[in-house]
């Protein structure tokens, strides 16, 4: 390189002369190789940075020390509980982590629960087969999403308001669909729908297997799917979104129902495993599917999600609420431990965040 | 031939002209220099060659054609292409998918289709090297500096192959060394046939890349000369009113 410096690199540096242009191709070599081994630092680095890596450190950690404390702990028992109960947070977690990738948020899980409880019953009872109470199900979760992504994304109304609105709503309904009264006759089919919800293949709960399939499908969606893609856009830049053609009022809407959707299907296995339907179910729910979002990674401000958050989230308040049971701890506890580790969560997101910049 | 040619555009909101009678033509390599104060019109004609503003009354042709754009996706398909001043980038993707966001390559694996991340971030490095820039496609736009940005946001009008591409102020607020990679990218687009108009409050930067600059004041264009016959005075004369026209 003995040539003089070309345009570009005079325009790239400028002040310098042919001089400091062989230093320069040296460094270059040496940046080339720093960068190269940065890069696979980096990929490594980027599971270091994850925040459901160091949820899921907690998890061991915690379950290290239960071990010790509690022999009921690690016994085949506590372990299916454990996995089932979270089981149903987490289906509802991996639809409000896609809310939650748009900056929005979906208070009206619990509620919902609650209304796709009586929906289904009533239907059940009726005498319809399980087939038929799944699609009643799944269509009052999906509708109660349409509406709120269409007040959202259509109307610029806010999220929280929203939702809070419709967590009223659907309760409500759901009181004056069920006269207020428990169902537990879940007609001809009522052996299969309580087997569905209830029981378990190979060992593992049905409900652990369905977030587990779950979990494999929104993994698939986020890493190759344009919608998921789209979401994560949203949630980055929505303006931006929408100067790149994005349909974003669309895909906002999409992402209330799909996040409905999950409550409707979390609605369906809980019914099926408790063997009865109220339309108190479910209150306070969205309290712990927000906190096993946010603790699973989740950012509040839109942009970040992991489909294996949802399900490490929810282990985890489902570990602290088993542990807190198991070391002797009264139950009033619970929430206020719940709510701690949301509180920590943010915490530890905040944190990163100013570390990363 | 020229490539875009405006005609007597005016613009009124109300009893306000934000734009009288304004004509602008630019060939294929050309880079033309749009100057003016704040106020003087420029946002409104850009925003009437983007397609966010219909005119009240002139004509917009390209390649000869008289065409209406009615929203931005019209004057895309005419092939103008627009790069934001706020660059509209996701900061939480990669460079090589903010070039493909809305417009992402799949491939077929049995049933499904998924998102082709090889051949995204293959093209993006293609276009990106076609820039002579060496932001990497794989790395977050987050982590990039503002030149890197603009070679991102440039990159991205790049895959579409516009005419046209117009820049919205990109060398303010970013710092002199990226200023001169900014102005590169500027070159590389003229280089390969692209008509250039670039809006910009900054001398330097519209005399070193553009061949002619057009300065409008209080809505109508008070010059349009070559770089070359003018000076850096004369066109700051013609901006603050100075100089009545040149």
């Amino acid at each position: 390189m003995t040539d003089e410096p070309t345009d570009q690199d005079l325009r790239r540096h400028p002040g310098r002369g042919p001089m400091d242009k062989v230093e320069e191709s040296v460094d270059h070599a040496a940046i080339d190789d720093e960068i190269t081994s940065r890069q696979e630092v980096s990929g490594f680095g980027t599971i270091l940075r994850t925040q459901p890596f160091w949820v899921f450190v907690a998890i061991i950690a915690i379950g290290l020390v239960m071990s010790f404390v509690s022999d009921a702990f690690m016994t085949e028992r506590n372990m299916f509980n454990i996995t089932r109960n979270m089981a149903f947070f987490g289906i509802m977690a991996l639809g409000m982590s896609a809310v939650i990738c748009t900056a929005g948020i979906d208070l009206s899980v619990g509620s919902l629960l609650g209304l796709c409880a009586i929906t289904l019953g009533l239907t059940l009872q009726a005498g319809w087969g399980v087939l038929p109470g799944f699609l009643v199900c799944m269509a009052t979760a999906a509708v109660v999403g349409l509406i709120n992504g269409v007040l959202i994304a259509y109307l610029r109304l806010a999220p929280f308001v929203v939702t809070l609105g419709m967590l009223a709503m659907a309760r409500s309904i759901a009181m004056v669909l069920s006269d207020n009264k428990m169902i537990y006759e879940f007609g001809p089919q009522q052996d299969l729908f309580e087997w569905i919800g209830g029981e378990s293949v190979l060992g593992v709960p049905n409900v652990v297997w369905v977030l587990g399939i779950l979990t494999a499908i929104f993994w698939w969606v986020w890493k190759f799917t344009s919608w998921g893609r789209w979401v994560i856009a949203i949630g980055g830049n929505a303006q931006a979104a929408k100067l790149s053609g994005i349909p974003v009022e669309r895909m906002i809407v999409s992402v209330y129902v799909v996040c409905s959707m999950c409550t409707g299907v979390a609605a369906f296995m809980f019914i099926g495993y408790t063997g009865s339907a109220t339309n108190g179910m479910g209150v306070t729910y969205e309290l712990n599917v927000i906190a096993a979002t946010v603790i699973g990674g989740a950012n509040l401000m839109g942009g970040v999600v992991y489909a294996l958050g949802a399900p490490i989230g929810a282990a985890l308040v489902e570990l602290i609420r088993n542990s807190l049971l198991l070391a002797g701890i009264p139950a009033l506890w619970q929430q206020f431990f719940v709510g701690l580790f949301l509180i920590l969560a943010v915490l530890l997101e905040q944190i990163r965040n100013r570390g990363g910049k | 031939m020229s490539l875009l040619e405006l005609e007597s555009i005016t613009k009124s909101f109300g009893a306000i002209h934000a734009l009288s009678g304004v004509d602008l033509s630019i060939a294929p390599g050309e880079a033309v220099g749009l100057m003016g104060d704040n106020g003087a019109g420029k946002s409104t004609l850009m925003k009437i060659i983007a397609g966010n503003f219909m005119p009240t009354s002139g004509e917009i042709r390209i390649d000869g054609q008289r065409v209406e754009f009615n929203k931005p996706l019209d004057a895309r398909e005419a092939g103008i292409e627009i790069v934001y001043q706020d660059l509209a980038l996701c900061d939480n993707l990669t460079a090589g998918a903010n070039v493909y966001l809305g417009r992402e390559l799949k491939k077929k694996v049995g049933p499904f289709s998924m998102l082709d991340y090889a051949a995204m971030y293959a093209n993006a490095g293609k276009l990106f090297a076609g820039l002579k820039s060496e932001t990497r496609p794989r790395d977050l736009v987050k982590q990039m500096s503002g030149g890197q940005r603009q070679a991102v946001a440039i990159a991205r009008t790049q895959l579409s192959d516009p005419k046209l591409v117009l820049m919205d102020e990109p060398t303010a607020a970013i710092s002199v060394r990226q200023v001169a990679e900014v102005l590169a990218l500027i070159k590389r687009l003229k280089e390969t046939g692209h008509a250039v108009i670039l809006v910009s409050h900054r001398m330097p930067d519209v005399f070193e890349v553009c061949d002619r600059v057009a300065v409008l004041r209080r809505g109508t264009k008070v010059a349009d000369k070559k770089i070359t016959d003018t000076s850096p005075e004369e066109v700051t004369g013609l901006i603050i009113g100075a100089i009545e026209a040149a």
